[in-house]
């Protein structure tokens, strides 16, 4: 049998607050991921969501605990894994399609071969006319999508993506839901995203997992009602509303309200 | 899918300006700071020895450069302004660049490099042409000396200013050292260094007139001591002055040309 996609086992990891009081961002937390499953990470703001997917990805270390990829212990960044951030994080001074190439000339593959995967990933994006706009010429939809081409460049196994389409508007966001779920259908990648939407969750998961407040570690798992393939329709169902209830009454009492250390100190062990 | 987005806003584009857009209000700049100025000597009845009026001046403007009297001095001092931009530019970059990776560097050097810089260099440069001699060198080491700070601290401040998150993007990526560098911290710093050139190139102007004062046998800044000494030619004085007023306004377009096409269209 294939190992999960990825193994988060114990995990642990701990900030310095800039007061120097130590903060526990996740503890004891545990988490396995199917190959080819979707899986979204939901919980209270500081219940340390951003730290999870770092952890995963290799941006930041864990504590304690096992974290494996594909069976391989992490250890840094993970050619296998694409990341996709909050902002689109795109190099101002590049058009998209330098951009979507980034990666591929980082991994020392040659121009006209970097290109024109580029060239296909914005088609797969529905960009392929905005080859050669700035980033600063682009809409904050189209940023993200040249963002998502990007991070699927080395055709990586897990995608991992923290609260991809969260500054988007709430139209344009469920159907950025439904295109990256047609995406991944053509990708076939292990997705995790992590959401502040409880709708959002629902509609893109196989499973939702809720975090519990500070220290995060998983309170329940949430399998969606919902078949496969999805469509907006699924979001005025009966069944995505049961399983939102469900999502909803997990994350109980509104949680801490501060932000999760990972995105407030950065990557860095908070150096003063 | 696609069509859903357009481009952001539907702001004119901000290409190219209309050659009379550019040219006319620089034209009407011109006229009126003549008029100004021959406005002045017409009111004040100043003579030709205080305050020459701009016919004057243009004809021993073209006199001194068609009579070969302006000509090799502007080439010495063009020689020495650019070689000595290019030494001190270049050692501005590699020490801005040493600071930004080096904290330790910076503890220590910063002191130096700041007390050097708040030295006058007019006080200096005696010493230098003591040392370096009378010829080119002195010339070079001086403008290297002006050029070098604002490109170092320029540099410094560029490498520096790279956002977090693009630098954890390249972290993300595996990009290495040397990638991070080439690919997101220079790109990122240039705006800022081409912000330290544009400084450096007109103060390597000042820095080769004042090593001339100093002491030298040729270059616009002996022009000039000769045109107010024992030529008495005050209307060649003048002619020296637009001459490096020129040379400085050619520099300077030329380093904005640069930059445009190195910095781009970032919005």
């Amino acid at each position: 049998m294939s190992p999960p996609a990825i193994r988060l086992a114990g995990v642990r990891r701990t900030f310095i607050a800039p007061d120097k009081t130590t903060l526990v961002a996740l503890d004891g937390l545990d988490l396995e991921v199917a190959p080819n499953e979707v899986v979204a990470v939901i919980g209270p703001n500081g219940s340390g969501k951003s730290t999870l997917l770092r952890i995963a990805g290799g941006l930041l270390s864990a504590d304690a605990g096992t974290v494996e990829i594909e069976g391989r212990p992490v250890t840094g960044p993970d050619s296998a894994v694409g990341f996709v951030f909050q902002e689109p994080r795109l190099l101002p001074w590049r058009n998209a399609l330098v951009n979507v190439a980034y990666p591929l000339e980082l991994a020392g593959i040659p121009v006209a071969d970097r290109e024109a995967r580029a060239h296909e990933l914005l088609r797969l994006v529905g960009l392929d006319g905005f080859a050669a706009a700035r980033p600063h010429r682009l809409s904050g939809g189209m940023r993200q999508r040249v963002a998502l081409a990007r991070a699927l460049a080395l055709r990586p196994s897990v995608l991992l993506l923290d609260e991809p389409f969260s500054a988007l508007d709430a139209l344009t966001r469920e159907r950025f839901d439904i295109e990256l779920l047609a995406l991944w259908e053509k990708t076939s990648t292990t997705v995790v995203v992590v959401t502040h939407s409880i709708s959002e969750s629902v509609l893109l998961a196989d499973r939702v997992v809720v975090l519990s407040a500070r220290p995060g570690r998983v309170a329940t798992v949430i399998r969606s009602p919902l078949g496969r393939p999805r469509s907006l329709a699924d979001l005025g169902s009966a069944r995505l509303a049961e399983a939102a209830a469900n999502v909803r009454a997990a994350l109980g009492r509104p949680g801490d309200p501060d932000p999760d250390p990972a995105t407030v100190l950065g990557p860095a062990r908070s150096s003063p | 899918m696609t069509g859903s987005a357009a481009f952001e806003g539907d702001r004119p584009a901000t290409g190219r300006r209309s050659v009379t857009g550019t040219v006319v209000p620089i034209a009407i700049g011109a006229v009126l700071f003549l008029a100004a100025w021959q406005l002045i000597v017409f009111v004040g009845h100043y003579p030709q020895y205080i305050l020459p009026d701009p016919p004057t001046v243009f004809g021993r403007f073209v006199s001194a450069w068609t009579d070969g009297t302006m000509g090799p001095h502007a080439v010495v001092t063009v020689q020495e302004v650019l070689l000595g931009f290019l030494v001190g530019a270049g050692t501005g970059l590699l020490v801005g660049y040493v600071l930004a990776r080096s904290r330790m560097a910076n503890l220590v050097l910063s002191p130096y490099l700041v007390a050097a810089q708040s030295t006058p260099i007019l006080a200096l440069a005696p010493l230098l042409i003591l040392w370096f001699g009378p010829g080119l060198l002195s010339k070079v080491v001086i403008c290297a000396l002006i050029v070098f700070f604002p490109v170092a601290v320029s540099t410094l401040v560029g490498l520096r200013s790279v956002d977090p998150r693009l630098l954890e993007l390249g972290r993300s990526l595996r990009a290495s050292p040397r990638q991070v560098l080439l690919t997101l911290e220079i790109p990122a710093a240039l705006p800022s260094i081409m912000g330290g050139i544009r400084v450096g190139v007109t103060l390597a102007v000042v820095g080769a007139i004042i090593g001339e004062w100093a002491g030298a046998e040729r270059g616009l800044g002996v022009l000039i001591n000769s045109a107010r000494g024992f030529l008495f030619d005050i209307p060649l004085m003048f002619a020296t002055l637009m001459t490096i007023g020129l040379l400085g306004i050619f520099l300077y377009g030329l380093t904005i040309v640069v930059e445009r096409a190195l910095v781009g269209d970032r919005g």
